[in-house]
Formats: C-alpha cells, sequence, structure tokens
C-alpha cells in the first residue's frame, strides 16, 4: 500500500480539516471552556456533533453501528484534533476504549457501544499506575467475590476520568506485579460504589483523574475478553493509543509549525522581515524535516496497525517517540521564534507547546518509547 | 497468470542461468564495481560475464529504450528486475556516472544522435563519464563558475580548473559547465562534452583524509571543444546542471536508504558484547530516527511515482538523509572503541571503518551542503522572503 493517503482518505481529510477549523477552533472550543473553568474541560455539544459527523464510530464495527474503518481514517480526525488544539474526548473515547471493547462479549458491545456512536457517552482508560506510563507493572487488583470482582487500587493520568460514563480498567487478576500474564480489563461505570476521583486540571487545561478503587464490587459481565487474558488486549488498547497520539503530536506539530512559518513573513524587525534571516531560515527548515520524518511514520504505524502487521509494535513506538522528538521541536522553537509575544497568553503558539507537554507524556514519552525500540531490536 | 508473473519467472530463470555466484556476493572493495570505459580491465571472469549477458540483454540500463541500449523495461517490469536481483544479491552489472547522472540528462535534453551515440556508449560500458561542476572558486556557489570557453567559430577553446572531478584520472569523457557569455551569470554557461584525451587536459587525484583519492583536480588549457559537443541550449547548460542535480539529490537521498533506515543498535551490540547505558540511550535515539527516516523515504518514493512530491522535496531527503548517515557512522566509531581506530589491519579489512567514517562527512557537502538543503527548503517549500 502507498504511502499516502488514498483519494477516498484525502477527501476524509479535507472535510474533517473544514470541520475543525470551524468548529474545533481554539478560540470556540479550548479557551472557551479553558475561560469559562469547565470541569468537563471538553464541550458536549462539539463530541455531538462529531457523532454527526461519524467520527465517534469511525473505528466501531459496522455491526455495532459504527464506520467500520481504520487507525488512517481515525489519525486524519486526530490530526485535525491536534492542529486545533481541540479538547475532545476522542482519543480515550473513540480509540482507546473503544478498541479494548471491541474485544468485548456481545452484550458488553451492546451496552456501551451506541452511547459511543451517537455521542451520549464519554469513556475513559485506566491504565498507569504513577507519574510515568509503565503498563509492563499493574498492581491495581481485582479479587474474585462471588459472580464478580472487587477491585482495590490507584490509578494516574485517566484522561476525562471525571467526566467518563466507563471507565476501562486493567486490573491484575492473578500473578505478580510486574508479571506479563494476568491481567484482565474490565469496563467500569461511572456510578459503581468505592470508585473515586481526585480531579486534576493539567498544564493544557485538559482534565484527568487520579482515580481509587477501594473495593469496587463488579458483575462478572464488565470483564472485557477473557480473565487473566486481558494484556494481549491492552496491549492492542495501547498500540491504537500510541499510534492515535502520534497522529494527534503531528497536527500539533504542524499546527505549531504553520504558525510560525506565517510569523516569520510578518513580523519586521531591523527593518527586514524576521524571515529573511538565514538564522531562522534554516531553523524552520530543518523542522520542516523533523515534523515530515514524523508524520510519515505515524502513517506507516497506521496501515502496519490496520494490516495487522506483526511490525506495527514497533513502528506505533518509533511513531510515538518519533513524533514526541519533533513536535517538541516545534513548540520550543515555535515559542522562541515569536519571541516576547510568544510568551503571552493572549498568543495562541504558547498553548501548543502546553497541548504538546501533555500529549508527548500520554502514552509513553520519547525516552520509554526508545527503549522498547532498543529492546525490540534485541539490545 | 498475470504479465508481470510472467516477467518475473522469466527473469528469475535469466538470472539463475547467467549471475555467476561470485556476483552475489556484497561489494567489498572498489575493485569490486565495474566501472566500464576504454582503460578498464575485469577483476575475475565471473565479473566479464556477468556483465556482458547484462549488456547483451539491455540490463545495464533495464529501463532506456531499446534503441539507447537499455532494455525498454516498464516501471512496473524495472521494479520486478531490482526485486529478482535483490533477493538474490546480485551486484549492478555496471555502475556509471553515465547511467546516473549523464544519461538522464540526455534523455530529457539531447537530441536523437547524441542520443544514439552517447547513450549506446554508456548502456554498453564503452566510455566512462566524469563530471566538471565545481571549481576552486565555486563550490556552494556553482553558478559563478570561470572555466572559460571562447567561441573560434567552429569550436571553443577551453582554459580553466575543476575541482572535486570523481574519478576524473580513470574517466574518458567529461560533461562539463563551461561559461561562455561572461555577462550573463546564469545564462551564460555551455553544458559541454568532451573527449579527456584532448590536447590541453590533465587531472591530478586529492588525497582525502579517508586516504583515498576518489576526487580529482582537472585543468583545461586551450582545450579545443567542437562546436556540436553541447546538451540543451549554448548558454542554458545552467537548466540542464539543475535538472541533474536534482537527479543527483533524489539519486543521494534514495541510494542505499534501505541501509540508512536500518536500526544499528542490535548490530553493534552484536559486534561488542555489552553497550555503556548511556551509549545504548543514544543509539536507540539514532535507531527512531533511522527507522522514521525509513518510512519518510518509502513515502517519498511512493509519491514521486504518482508526481505527489514537492518538486524541491529531495533537497529535505538529502539534507535528513545524509545527516543521519553521518551520525550512523559517529556512533559506529563510538562503539567501536579503540578497535575501529586502527588503519591497516587485517582486522579492520584496512581501516573500513574509520574510512568509512570519515568518507561520510562528505554526504553533506558533495552535491550540495545541508546549508543550500535548507536554503532551497526555505525558500522553495517554506516560501521564506529573500531566501
Amino acid at each position: 500500500m502507498p504511502l499516502y493517503h488514498t483519494d477516498d482518505q484525502t477527501m476524509l481529510s479535507d472535510t474533517v480539516g473544514q470541520f475543525m477549523a470551524e468548529e474545533g477552533a481554539i478560540a470556540k472550543q479550548l479557551r472557551h471552556w479553558r475561560d469559562r473553568d469547565c470541569k468537563d474541560g471538553f464541550g458536549h455539544a462539539l463530541w455531538k456533533q462529531f457523532a454527526e459527523m461519524g467520527f465517534t464510530g469511525i473505528l466501531v464495527g459496522e455491526d455495532d453501528g459504527g464506520l467500520g474503518m481504520g487507525h488512517v481514517e481515525a489519525g486524519i480526525v486526530l490530526e485535525e484534533i491536534g492542529r486545533n488544539l481541540t479538547p475532545s474526548p476522542f482519543l480515550t473515547s473513540a480509540v482507546l476504549a473503544g478498541t479494548a471493547l471491541q474485544h468485548g462479549s456481545d452484550d458488553l458491545r451492546g451496552r456501551w457501544m451506541p452511547g459511543l456512536v451517537s455521542g451520549e457517552s464519554v469513556f475513559a482508560v485506566a491504565i498507569d499506575e504513577g507519574a510515568k506510563h509503565r503498563p509492563e507493572r499493574i498492581r491495581t487488583r481485582a479479587e474474585k467475590s462471588g459472580n464478580g470482582f472487587r477491585l482495590s487500587g490507584r490509578k494516574d493520568f485517566v484522561v476525562y476520568g471525571g467526566s467518563a460514563d466507563m471507565i476501562v480498567v486493567a486490573a491484575r487478576t492473578s500473578g505478580a506485579d510486574d508479571d506479563a500474564e494476568g491481567i484482565t480489563l474490565f469496563a467500569v461505570p461511572k456510578d459503581v460504589a468505592g470508585m473515586s476521583h481526585d480531579a486534576v486540571r493539567l498544564v493544557d487545561s485538559s482534565m484527568a483523574t487520579h482515580t481509587t478503587f477501594d473495593n469496587v464490587e463488579l458483575d462478572g459481565d464488565a470483564v472485557i475478553g477473557e480473565v487473566d487474558g486481558g494484556r494481549e488486549i491492552l496491549n492492542k488498547v495501547l498500540m491504537a493509543g500510541r499510534v492515535g497520539a502520534a497522529a494527534e503530536g503531528v497536527g500539533v506539530a504542524r499546527g505549531a509549525m504553520d504558525m510560525t512559518v506565517d510569523y516569520l513573513k510578518q513580523r519586521k524587525q531591523f527593518g527586514k522581515l524576521i524571515g529573511e534571516f538565514q538564522a531562522l531560515q534554516h531553523r524552520a527548515a530543518h523542522l520542516y524535516s523533523e515534523v515530515e520524518i514524523a508524520r510519515a511514520v505515524t502513517i506507516k504505524a497506521q496501515q502496519l496497525l490496520d494490516a495487522g502487521s506483526e511490525k506495527a509494535d514497533l513502528m506505533a513506538s518509533v511513531a510515538k517517540a518519533k513524533v514526541g522528538k519533533a513536535a517538541g521541536l516545534a513548540v520550543k522553537e515555535g515559542v522562541q521564534m515569536h519571541g516576547g509575544i510568544g510568551m503571552t497568553d493572549e498568543y495562541d503558539i504558547g498553548l501548543y507547546m502546553k497541548r504538546d507537554r501533555a500529549l508527548a507524556e500520554f502514552m509513553g514519552d520519547v525516552y520509554y518509547h526508545a527503549g522498547r525500540v532498543a529492546e525490540m531490536s534485541g539490545y | 497468470m498475470s504479465d508481470l508473473d510472467t516477467f518475473r519467472a522469466e527473469t528469475r530463470a535469466w538470472l539463475e542461468a547467467n549471475c555467476p555466484p561470485e556476483m552475489r556476493e556484497p561489494v567489498r572493495d572498489d575493485q569490486d564495481v565495474y566501472w566500464g570505459g576504454r582503460k578498464a580491465t575485469f577483476k575475475n571472469d565471473a565479473q566479464k560475464a556477468w556483465f556482458e549477458a547484462c549488456r547483451d540483454k539491455g540490463y545495464t540500463v533495464p529501463a532506456w529504450p531499446k534503441e539507447y541500449g537499455g532494455a525498454g523495461l516498464s516501471p512496473a517490469e524495472a521494479k520486478v528486475l531490482r526485486e529478482e536481483m535483490a533477493r538474490i544479491g546480485a551486484r549492478p552489472p555496471l555502475s556509471s556516472f553515465g547511467i546516473w547522472m549523464l544519461g538522464p540528462a540526455l534523455l530529457h535534453f539531447g537530441t536523437e544522435e547524441q542520443k544514439k551515440k552517447y547513450l549506446n556508449e554508456i548502456a554498453r560500458g564503452e566510455i566512462r563519464w566524469c563530471q566538471g561542476y565545481s571549481e576552486p572558486g565555486s563550490g556552494s556557489d556553482l553558478v559563478s563558475l570561470q572555466t572559460f570557453g571562447e567561441d573560434k567559430g567552429d569550436h571553443w577553446v577551453v582554459n580553466g580548473q575543476k575541482i572535486w572531478t570523481s574519478y576524473a584520472d580513470k574517466a574518458d569523457w567529461i560533461f562539463c559547465l563551461v561559461r561562455t557569455d561572461k555577462n550573463d551569470k546564469y545564462r551564460g554557461i555551455t553544458f559541454m562534452l568532451f573527449d579527456m584525451e584532448t590536447p590541453g587536459v590533465s587531472t591530478k587525484p586529492i588525497l582525502l583524509i579517508s586516504g583515498n583519492s576518489p576526487f580529482c583536480e582537472t585543468f583545461f588549457d586551450d582545450v579545443k571543444v567542437p562546436k556540436d559537443q553541447y546538451v540543451g541550449e549554448i548558454n542554458r547548460g545552467w537548466d540542464v546542471a539543475k535538472y541533474l542535480l536534482g537527479h543527483e539529490r533524489e539519486m543521494i537521498s534514495g541510494a542505499d536508504s534501505s541501509e540508512r533506515g536500518a536500526g544499528i543498535g542490535a548490530m553493534l551490540k552484536r559486534q561488542t558484547g555489552e553497550l555503556d547505558p548511556v551509549l545504548r540511550a543514544e543509539l536507540a535515539m539514532f535507531d527512531v530516527d533511522a527507522l522514521a527516516f525509513s518510512a519518510m523515504g518509502e513515502k517519498f518514493l511512493d509519491e514521486v511515482k504518482v508526481g505527489k512530491a514537492h518538486p524541491a522535496q529531495p533537497n529535505m531527503m538529502k539534507y535528513a538523509g545524509t545527516e543521519l548517515n553521518k551520525r550512523r557512522h559517529e556512533l559506529i566509531m563510538a562503539a567501536g572503541g579503540s578497535a575501529v581506530l586502527e588503519w591497516e589491519s587485517e582486522e579492520t579489512d584496512g581501516g573500513k571503518p574509520a574510512r568509512s567514517w570519515l568518507r561520510t562527512k562528505a554526504n553533506s557537502i558533495e552535491g550540495g551542503t545541508s546549508e543550500v538543503m535548507l536554503n532551497v527548503i526555505s525558500k522553495r517549500i517554506l516560501e521564506l522572503p529573500g531566501a
């Protein structure tokens, strides 16, 4: 498959791009909700519009009422979300939780998928424990209890956890903390007794929770897939999340870069447009090169994931790491090249820097993924 | 079976019958590469047999038309041939600047007569070409070149000096940028072709930091060049040169992109046994960049095929690819430690790691420096002002 968008994908990209630039724009969404101290950190009305456009069910199978498309298409939506810094539960709901649910029973999918597709429901995933993404170690435990389970532990960086109607929780049902096996995924509804959220606003104005499970009673039918067989599903969820976060990061990088290159063509100092200075031209050109490469490997990872290739895992980590580098460079160069105005809240470039920081941590940072690349390569 | 499947089966059988086992071994030194030309000798019978079989089949330049010495393969067939050759590790039967550079320029700008003569000579490995572009005072600012051809009616008299002429001492003919109008910088250059045996042409190899001398200084002292030996139009040689530079950058950026796209951490761990943890981290960061660049290479080639790539994108590929290759060899040296400092030992195959490391430093200079590439990206892709 050629490494560029097909005609259909290009059309989708145009549609999504136009929609997001209008409805998902920074002033209309990010600043609007931030300045009103919105506890959700995103607008439910826009989530409904996402549903009307078909985005919420983009990865959901046609049998479950979705569009049954792939990660290339989901990535198109995410890139535009990134470019416009649109606060949206799309990544956590439609990509991460959605991927987990695909491995659930008919009953489970019947319970949760319609809400996702219609935009009535928002989902979150609870994987991280501690400040860094280390999904190899899971301490949150679910003990057998009657016909169900009793869940105890604490999860961190649960993005949009406080707004979620359902949270996919990765818990240990057997074995030791560092075991690969013995993991089970649960679909935990919001109103269960014993679950409490400590909601925090993050640097990019998004909302996340530290979520504590204190002997939460769960029915057996909350299990996604098989008991003790959750690692394989979790890995798929992580891969989808990494590739998705990379796509959003590409959007952040391109948004910041475009804004900065435009600024170089407008701002005058020493009687010249600052874009005439070679010191800035070369840095902008280097940035372009890095962002192009990051975008290429992200599309590669999306295609491998859609093809079910065994190389997808490696390329997902390469993509997340490379985008981490390139987007980090884009926002840092962006603020620096804007000069003093880049430090002001009034100007949008700083918002890109903040979003990049949060996105860089989500689903593992550049160091975590470079380490994975080394391990998977055999050193 | 589709036509392409049939072609693949035939190609496979032909290669099986004609590519000697020795020619399926990796190239180890310059002797293993056959460059053709009047002074050429074969290293062994296998090299000769393989070259002749390909020459007779048109496979030295498979995609060129048959009347010019090629096999007239379609792009899809040429790809199948490349794949089948790669599958058995077959060496290129003939390497030359005629194939890579002059050929594409002639196919685009040449007259029918020129194509028939020069392309056939290139395809048959009869004439080895070199490229006369850079001058001592004209490197990155190539268009300032001063080598002058004085119009004498039916011929020019060329005087001046070229530098960095690859293998000028081994070449038979040169394609050369010569100023023919001193009053017009861009429209005063002619793309000339002439025999290196013409009286007044002399060459002197340049010893490089790698200890090798692939480049020469080339001197022209009252060299007579007949007035029909030019490509394109008189005084419009810069158009040909620009076309070729684009082609060269594409080639440099595409060449061994598979090698550049492979990670090196695992290889170095195997070679050295243990990696310093900080070096391991650097290797991991490098491998991320290398693997990502391999995807970029694939995307770039896919886009070139359907005309989707930005026309200046080869400059980005050249910049990123050559900088990556320099980093690769820095890390190979770092991992190898004192063992790869050896300059002449048998263990290092005559100092190969160190010489290769030094060689890569030219990657970001030859064919346009990284700084020039960044200038072009600024101007043509980002459209920054005054660039």
